[in-house]
């Protein structure tokens, strides 16, 4: 058993580590946050270039040939930079949608009842019709949403299609039960890892650097255990993710999820304590990581669907 | 990334299968909780039936008796052991699990010789003399006093949550023998006969009811020099070799076991009609996450350990701050599934339920681990 990360993955996450922080560093994720709503073409077709949306895909079909595990890795660094864009629609739409593996084109997909970047993009994969703006809580992420699909293709509600929308969501490996494909759902998880591993880091760089009454707050233990509460959801967290990414098992997959969501939205929180006052203003980028980590938490294969799958395992005989 | 297990692994699981299925059935029935002579002569007898099959000490090193198992194999044989419902380690876990080791690292080759093979054979139960009244999760404040008299220590002061202490034929014990020097340096480590005259144990009624622990009270105890394993006042790093020692496999068994009492629980629920209520049956499925999170946690310790990285301390007080408060939290929800029978002190759950409250106390307590993963892993300044 080597559940460890291989030295080819080590690159690979390095790799795509000082892709993103040359192109997507804090001066452009502020010029990203003053012009919402925009997509850097630029930047997705230098993504596309490096392999980030074909990383599944076969080398037979173009892609770069890798599995799960990889683009978990992949997905894991872009939460870290909050890297705006509908990536798990268009690394999934890769070898089915032309343009989406080279990223010429942006692909987004109908979510229950949210489309994600629905303005820039050139192909949505579900049935949008009906679809109306809103004001998105996540500067980073714009959002319309259909009315009365609230509950479409929620998997515990049975395998029978449940709405207009079945049968076009995203198609990825392992589609289970009409529902959210499973896929979609572990690089979610991935990217709220990624979330939850950089806000622990910000929340101890504050807290080594600021002071009160006279010593670094870090020195606190009320400081210090939040900050140890941060690490733990994070590593367990990741021990769950990376094995479902290993396993590609619906409910390793599930456990995943939510450990993941914990992780980030939580620890995005605890972060936000730890800045104090400064965690409350805009300047600081505290609040996009806690407004990313609850939008993805809307997406499908969230909490509630995750424990039903889990709840199911237990009595299925195999838990 | 991989989980898939090696075919000499799968071999040595499947082996240590077969053996399990076949013993298992032979065995006497399990003792009363607060038998203590009966659970030792259980508990030894099943460490001979390993020491015969060859799984003794498998983790030790092949030099202290042991079979030089790789981590991966010890944790396959602490999963498959717990799954074939075989008796835990018991009355052997200080011997087998710190003080063999630590003598097998830091001891004489006299030391071992008289120490090590008795322990492997199920023939001699250790207790641990660390803790004290004024020193519990701050060990290093300890204050039993050991002074020379010719070729032995003379000990004196008391020790507290001495587990297995009235049926212990040796004590691991760590004494003061310098209190002039800073509060690490000037501590000891030495084996204690628990037959010496001096020595008193009295049990100590826990809130679980049967007597889990004793108090220790030493008075002029005498403990040959030659008893001493490491230099006289090199304790606490003879002690802090062996305490990390065994962080990445220690609660294999237990991961393993809740998982098994979730999907027990999950069916009781099925029967008395507590599944159909939605907050209950969510709750129940995201234990399942954190226990299947917890054993993953596990295996990615143990790989890690595994990569020849050397003692697994980052991993350790992650995992025990988690595991800790989610088997609380599993008893807290078998508590609602199981109604009235949630106080009945005959229902297994119960008593279980009750001695789980020490798991965020014992070895450290969670606000511990939490100053031991901020100030050691995450690097914040050292608080108070």
């Amino acid at each position: 058993m080597r559940f460890q990360l291989t030295d080819d993955q080590r690159a690979l996450r390095d790799g795509v580590r000082q892709l993103l922080a040359r192109r997507f560093g804090p001066e452009e994720l502020r010029a990203a946050v003053a012009a919402p709503g925009a997509l850097d073409r630029a930047l997705w077709r230098e993504l596309g270039e490096a392999g980030f949306f074909a990383l599944r895909l076969p080398e037979a079909d173009g892609g770069v040939g890798l599995g799960l595990p990889e683009a978990v890795l992949a997905f894991e660094e872009a939460g870290r930079v909050l890297l705006p864009g509908p990536l798990v629609a268009t690394h999934l739409a890769a070898g089915t949608v032309a343009g989406a593996a080279t990223g010429e084109t942006v692909v987004t997909a109908v979510d229950g009842a949210l489309v994600e970047w629905l303005a820039e993009a050139d192909v949505v994969r579900g049935d949008a019709a009906g679809a109306v703006p809103m004001r998105s809580l996540d500067p980073l992420t714009p959002l319309h949403r259909l009315p009365g699909r609230e509950k479409a293709g929620r998997w515990w509600e049975g395998a029978r299609p449940s709405g207009p929308g079945e049968g076009v969501r995203p198609s990825g490996a392992g589609e289970a039960g009409g529902g959210t494909d499973p896929v979609a759902v572990l690089l979610t998880a991935a990217e709220q890892l990624g979330t939850a591993a950089r806000v622990c880091e910000l929340a101890v760089q504050h807290a080594r650097a600021r002071e009160q009454f006279g010593r670094p707050v870090g020195a606190f233990q009320a400081v210090q255990h939040l900050c140890a509460d941060m690490l733990v959801r994070a590593e367990t967290a990741r021990a769950a993710v990376y094995a479902a990414a290993v396993t590609a098992d619906p409910v390793d997959i599930a456990a995943a999820r939510l450990l993941a969501d914990e992780a980030a939205v939580r620890g995005t929180r605890d972060c936000l304590q730890v800045h104090g006052g400064m965690g409350f203003t805009w300047e600081s980028e505290v609040h996009l990581h806690l407004k990313r980590a609850w939008t993805r938490s809307h997406r499908g294969g969230g909490v509630t669907e995750s424990e039903e799958l889990l709840a199911a395992d237990l009595t299925a005989g195999t838990g | 990334m991989d989980l898939s297990y090696t075919p000499e692994e799968e071999d040595f699981r499947a082996r240590l299968r077969e053996w399990l299925a076949k013993v298992l059935p032979g065995l006497p029935p399990k003792p009363a909780p607060d038998d203590w002579p009966g659970r030792r002569a259980y508990d030894l007898g099943w460490q001979r039936m390993l020491y015969d099959a060859g799984y003794a000490g498998l983790h030790w090193p092949v030099d202290a008796g042991g079979r030089g198992a790789s981590p991966t194999q010890h944790l396959i044989f602490l999963e498959e052991t717990e799954r074939a419902g075989a008796p835990y380690v018991g009355a052997g876990f200080v011997g087998l699990l710190h003080a063999g080791p630590t003598i097998a690292a830091e001891g004489t080759p006299g030391q071992r010789a008289r120490w090590l093979p008795p322990i492997l054979r199920g023939e001699e139960v250790w207790c641990q003399g660390f803790s004290e009244p004024e020193a519990g999760s701050d060990l290093a404040s300890l204050r039993t006093r050991a002074w020379r008299d010719g070729d032995d220590y003379v000990v004196s002061g008391s020790k507290i949550w001495t587990s297995h202490a009235e049926v212990a034929d040796w004590c691991e014990l760590l004494v003061r023998t310098d209190p002039g020097a800073p509060k690490h340096r000037g501590i000891t480590w030495l084996a204690m006969p628990m037959d010496a005259p001096g020595v008193t144990v009295r049990p100590l009624r826990t809130l679980a009811g049967p007597a889990e622990f004793a108090e220790v009270f030493l008075d002029e105890v005498r403990v040959p020099v030659a008893h001493r394993v490491g230099e006289e006042n090199d304790g606490w790093r003879v002690t802090m070799v062996t305490l990390s020692f065994e962080r990445g496999t220690a609660f294999v068994g237990e991961v393993v076991a809740c998982r098994r009492l979730l999907g027990e629980l999950a069916r009781a629920a099925r029967r008395n009609g507590h599944w159909d209520d939605p907050v209950l049956r969510r709750r129940l499925g995201r234990l399942n996450a954190e226990f299947r999170a917890l054993w993953r946690l596990t295996q990615w310790n143990v790989s890690e350990a595994e990569r020849g990285r050397g003692v697994p301390g980052v991993g350790g007080s992650v995992f025990k701050l988690r595991y800790s408060h989610a088997r609380q939290e599993l008893y807290d929800a078998a508590a609602d599934v199981l109604g009235a029978a949630a106080l009945d002190l005959d229902s297994p759950w119960v008593l279980d339920r009750l001695s789980s409250l020490s798991y965020t106390i014992a070895a450290g307590t969670s606000q511990i681990q939490r100053n031991i993963v901020a100030e050691r892993i995450l690097g914040l300044p050292k608080g108070r």
